[in-house]
């Protein structure tokens, strides 16, 4: 099944029932199979005068009490940054995807990582936290459609899948079902009539006293706490004895998986460290890599001029060489370019 | 003693925050009263914008949703298409639905959402301290038009309803006014009527009210329903523009 189609599919099968879009490549395919599904469960598909609209739907629906997503790909997702803040504030669960294209300003169309900063350090105003899941299989795309619905449920906030044209592009064989859903209380906060039988739901971010906005976003961040705790992932590949360990997310970490193959047929150990929450970060993993003696520098690869690349810095904490490789605007990086930046990177390490 | 005159159900009793001589709360009570009188309160979701009225989730006592500058349509959207069922209002002003919220409204009705939209126009943004709105009549001055609206760089006044009374979508749309006790005897008919439609799935419904802004007007609240009667209404004529049978 083609990535695009697969988040569509695995969305429905997920429960959700409404989808509010806008066209633009490279995911138009998830809202074309949106539009075609929905009505056969039931649901409702809308495609929005923008962007802008789109997100405010959501918003609209997920104060409703629905489970609800929208996908664009990135100067979209710019756009609908206003609507994920309100989101953020207002405690909304809702599914966001981003197929990455390359940028800045209309940029290009072919696949990218450069939308990093944008989702993981928070695109809109003020103080709030996407989660933010990378998949890098289409089977792990299906998996984290799911979980991302029940995360986004289970702590009131939106969850961001962070693809790129390529991941939306390719096609894999992939079975549903395989994650179970979450069991998730009664949204009994959502504007559904009021009859009295409960408090007045009101959906709203607006605090004009300064003490009560400081402390709803002071109980915004105790859950994000909650989510650091329980919700980090990161995938681990190779790590055992290797020299030098390569962060990477999404499509980039499939390379690297190839480059591992053929630097291990050289003698030349590499690990991988593949985050898939990109936010919570997992850092600790990262850290726990690079204090050990068989390592001798990390490099971060991704497609973009390095911005995950600041995070893993962070993390490895001078502990080792943190180092940077990358392709931007749309470049993919070839394994043999990697591997080409590993030698230079072991041979230094080695003097 | 019988009790002859009392808070609509549909209103909280939480004081309102609005400038004395303020239509607002007058509009308000109209809506409240519609909802009450057809019994549907419980089943109601209004949408509250950015704005004067932006805290009007206080005020109206049914579940509300707080919407982003100009967004309460889209809003509105989301809520209708998951609880058909109920009924879906958004309260608007110029600023928030003639401007930045253009799109969002004319979309919204173009798609024959069955909601309604109560939009307030007094000619200016009231909130911000007394900006120029699309709704700025010829040569009123205000902070960001501090010489006079110029047609020549500000462009005309917009009359929304006129405009969305175009679109096949809408089922029922007019113009009304607060500015004595008759215009505000007709202006609860036609929010009550926009109401109905909306109950009998007959698609977009909005009524426009002409309202005062005392404050940035910069007159007094006698003045400014003169004010309104004179210069207003001329532009902007009252009636209804839109109506499917």
């Amino acid at each position: 099944m083609k990535g695009n189609e697969a988040i569509a599919e695995a969305a429905i099968q997920a429960g959700c029932r409404y989808f509010f879009g806008y066209p633009i490549t490279p995911q138009n395919e998830i809202p074309a199979y949106m539009a075609k599904r929905l009505p056969q469960v039931g649901g409702t598909f809308i495609q929005a005068e923008s962007e802008i609209s789109a997100i405010n739907m959501v918003y609209g629906a997920a104060g409703a009490g629905a489970r609800v997503m929208t996908s664009s790909s990135s100067p979209g997702i710019s756009l609908k940054q206003e609507g994920i803040s309100y989101i953020a504030g207002a405690e909304l669960p809702c599914l966001i995807v981003n197929i990455v294209r390359g940028g800045p300003g209309l940029g290009g169309i072919q696949p990218a990582q450069s939308d990093y900063f944008q989702a993981v350090k928070g695109g809109g105003h003020g103080d709030y936290r996407l989660v933010v899941l990378a998949p890098s299989t289409i089977q792990e795309v299906v998996d984290l459609v799911q979980e991302g619905f029940d995360i986004a449920d289970r702590y009131r906030n939106p969850v961001m899948i962070l693809g790129d044209g390529m991941l939306g592009q390719m096609m894999e064989p992939v079975e549903f079902g395989k994650r179970k859903p979450a069991e998730l209380p009664p949204k009994e906060w959502a504007t559904a009539g009021w009859k009295g039988d409960r408090p007045r739901a009101v959906i709203n971010s607006l605090f004009i006293d300064p003490q009560a906005l400081e402390d709803h976003v002071k109980k915004i961040y105790k859950k994000y706490k909650a989510i650091r705790i329980n919700e980090t992932r990161a995938e681990c590949f190779n790590c055992e004895d290797a020299e030098i360990i390569v962060a990477a997310y999404g499509t980039t970490a499939r390379i690297v998986r190839s480059v591992i193959e053929i630097a291990s047929k050289e003698g030349i150990k590499v690990g991988l460290i593949r985050p898939i929450t990109l936010w919570p970060f997992p850092a600790e993993t990262i850290r726990s890599w690079a204090e050990k003696d068989h390592v001798k520098a990390v490099l971060t690869v991704e497609m973009s001029m390095g911005q995950m690349a600041e995070d893993v810095t962070l993390a490895v904490g001078g502990r080792k060489p943190s180092l940077f490789y990358g392709r931007t605007g749309g470049m993919v990086p070839a394994p043999l370019e990697i591997l080409a930046e590993i030698k230079k990177i072991r041979e230094g390490a080695l003097k | 003693m019988k009790k002859v005159f009392k808070r609509p159900e549909s209103l909280t009793d939480k004081p309102m925050h609005y400038c004395p001589g303020c239509t607002h709360g007058i509009v308000h009570r109209l809506v409240a009263e519609a909802l009450d009188e057809l019994n549907i309160r419980q089943d109601t979701i209004g949408v509250a914008p950015v704005g004067c009225a932006v805290f009007a989730y206080d005020y109206f006592n049914c579940d509300m949703q707080e919407a982003a500058h100009g967004r309460a349509p889209a809003v509105a959207t989301g809520i209708k298409r998951v609880h058909p069922d109920k009924v879906v209002f958004t309260y608007q002003g110029d600023g928030d639905l003639a401007s930045i919220g253009a799109a969002e409204i004319v979309h919204a009705a173009n798609r024959g959402e069955k909601i309604t939209a109560i939009f307030i126009n007094n000619a200016i943004y009231g909130m911000t301290g007394g900006q120029m709105a699309p709704t700025t009549l010829l040569d009123q001055v205000t902070a960001t038009s501090p010489y006079g609206r110029k047609a020549e760089t500000e462009g005309y006044p917009i009359r929304i309803s006129e405009m969305l009374s175009t679109l096949e979508g809408a089922a029922y749309i007019e113009r009304v006014s607060v500015h004595d006790i008759k215009h505000i005897n007709h202006a609860k008919k036609a929010i009550r009527k926009a109401f109905e439609y909306q109950l009998q799935g007959r698609g977009f419904t909005m009524v426009e009210v002409l309202s005062t802004c005392p404050t940035n007007w910069g007159l007094t609240p006698l003045e400014s329903l003169k004010w309104l009667k004179d210069n207003m209404i001329p532009y902007y004529p009252l009636g209804v523009k839109r109506e499917v049978e």
